[in-house]
């Protein structure tokens, strides 16, 4: 199963859970599944058009999702999607 | 009394207590300093800046920390404004001004911002300053670092230029060379962070760090004598410091520091190889600013997934200015132009800067008469390698004998 990294500001949604199995086989079923385990994800990672929310930044296996095929990128068995919030950096 | 009051979300208010903290919970939005406005109002007076020290710190009641601090500074700011007379004439601006700040500490901008990033951390018990930096920030924090005594981790690319390296290392950091470009170190400090006890200046202290940007856009308007300019040309990588300089000359204005209602345009300048917010600026959706992978000999401001680019195009926008971004040569060659037509050597960002500077200008945008200043900066000899690898030296480099006849045949005196 695909591995969720939560990170910390987001964590009392996944009652203290760092990380987060799910079974999907792209990145939007793997937010649906991290949602129906623990409910409230959906709306912080995306906005209503159903888009990755501006301030986050979601990487799978340590690539920015944005630069590939965003929500439609392939998750497969052993990957790791890490979420990270995006206000940071500069310089 | 305090004049910090907390941190408030820029998207939807919701207000925390001053801590090491950069993103809301509620929406991840970035945090802001609240100060004490009303008290803050009945002691901001022109007088009592111009008795200050002839630094930043002129500025410190509108900076994040408390007056019992003792600040860690090396004398940063209030770095010369020159009008530049010889570019000017070039590109038809009979009003143009250098803000100069690679005549800062470590010849760079980011001496304001650490200043203050460092003063709020040892105060706040913080034993180890930390950064993820394209190198002008690193080199900024390990200075400071040394001098305030405190242990420093600074993150840099693996690929920063050999100067920026020697100029960082020499004040013995832990430094930590990444094999990645800046956003991946970026996306590794932002996961550090949770596991660490440090203050990453761009991160989790980032509230308080980002304030002492608004120093360069209040020294500017002291500089011309307490009016704001018509344009500031303002280079951009996270798009960190032109927020700040929008919010200093709200401040400067409500503070009633300077005569006058009107805003000026703020204009951005970046890096056709790293042009992320330029793109989204020329797009028919602004408000999302899709990353890129950054290409391009400006490595200070190569940022492909800039934090704070959405609300560069809202502020572009809002006040007359635009996002413009220029090639590779056009800032090999600004930076020849500046240093030839007023004695300044930037780097590769003061290249792109003026480049932008001077595209405008060529385009027709200014009338002639307008106020326009370009912030410069960083120093030239961070990044002295690019003019080498352009076009070797100087075109009117010759080689002679130590001999009369040897000047003589070589060297024409006109
Ligand atoms: C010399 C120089 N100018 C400008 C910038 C842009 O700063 P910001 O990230 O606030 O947009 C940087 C950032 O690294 C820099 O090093
Ligand atoms: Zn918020």
């Amino acid at each position: 199963m695909a591995q969720f990294r939560i990170p910390g500001p987001l964590r009392r949604l996944s009652d203290g859970q760092v990380t987060v199995a799910v079974e999907a086989s792209d990145l939007a079923s793997a937010i649906e599944a991290l949602d129906a385990r623990y409910p409230g994800f959906r709306d912080r990672l995306l906005d209503e058009k159903g888009e990755l929310r501006q301030f986050v930044n979601v990487y799978l296996n340590d690539e920015d999702v944005r630069l590939g095929s965003g929500l439609q990128a392939k998750v497969g068995e052993r990957d790791e999607i890490s979420i990270v919030p995006a206000v940071a950096g500069g310089r | 009394m305090p004049k910090l009051l907390g941190l408030r979300c820029r998207e939807c208010g919701a207000e925390y207590e001053l801590q090491a903290t950069h993103v809301c919970e509620m929406c991840f939005g970035p945090l802001d300093a609240v100060y004490d406005e009303a008290a803050l109002k009945k002691i901001v007076s022109r007088s009592r800046i111009e008795q200050g020290p002839s630094s930043m710190w002129r500025y410190r009641d509108l900076l994040p920390v408390e007056d019992s601090v003792a600040v860690v500074t090396l004398g940063e700011g209030f770095t010369p404004l020159v009008k530049a007379e010889r570019l000017g004439a070039e590109l038809g601006l009979r009003n143009l001004y250098l803000k100069n700040d690679s005549m800062n500490p470590t010849n760079s901008f980011k001496d304001r911002v650490v200043s203050v990033a460092i003063s709020w951390a040892r105060a706040h018990g913080f034993e180890t300053i930390a950064c993820a930096s394209t190198g002008n920030l690193a080199n900024a924090v390990a200075a400071y670092a040394a001098r305030a005594g405190l242990e420093c981790f600074v993150f840099i690319p693996i690929d920063l230029e050999p100067a920026k390296v020697a100029a960082i290392s020499v004040f013995d950091p832990n430094l930590v060379a990444v094999r990645g470009n800046y956003d991946d170190v970026n996306r590794l400090c932002s996961q550090l962070i949770e596991s660490t006890p440090w203050a990453f200046c761009n991160i989790n202290i980032r509230p308080f760090y980002a304030e002492g940007s608004k120093t360069l856009t209040f020294e500017t308007a002291e500089q011309l004598g307490w009016r704001l300019p018509d344009e500031i040309i303002i280079p951009i990588a996270s798009g960190c410091q032109f927020v700040r300089h929008r919010q200093a000359a709200r401040e400067l204005m409500e503070y009633g520091l300077v005569r006058g209602e009107r805003v000026p345009a703020f204009t951005g300048a970046q890096a056709l190889g790293c042009a992320p917010v330029y793109n989204a600026f020329h797009s028919d959706t602004p408000d999302r600013v899709l990353p890129v992978k950054p290409n391009t000999i400006a490595k200070s401001i190569a940022i492909g997934n800039p934090s704070d680019g959405v609300y560069v195009n809202r502020i572009a926008r809002e006040t007359g200015g635009v996002v413009e971004a220029v090639t590779e040569e056009e800032i090999v060659e600004a930076i020849r132009l500046l240093a030839r037509t007023e004695g300044i050597f930037t780097e590769t960002a003061g290249g792109v800067t003026i480049g932008v500077l001077a595209k405008l200008a060529r385009a027709g945008r200014w009338k002639g008469d307008e106020t326009v200043v370009a912030y410069v900066t960083g120093h030239g000899l961070k990044t002295a390698d690019v003019l080498a690898s352009a076009n070797g030296h100087s075109s009117k480099r010759v080689e002679i004998e130590p001999t009369m006849k040897s000047f003589r045949e070589k060297v024409s005196i006109s």
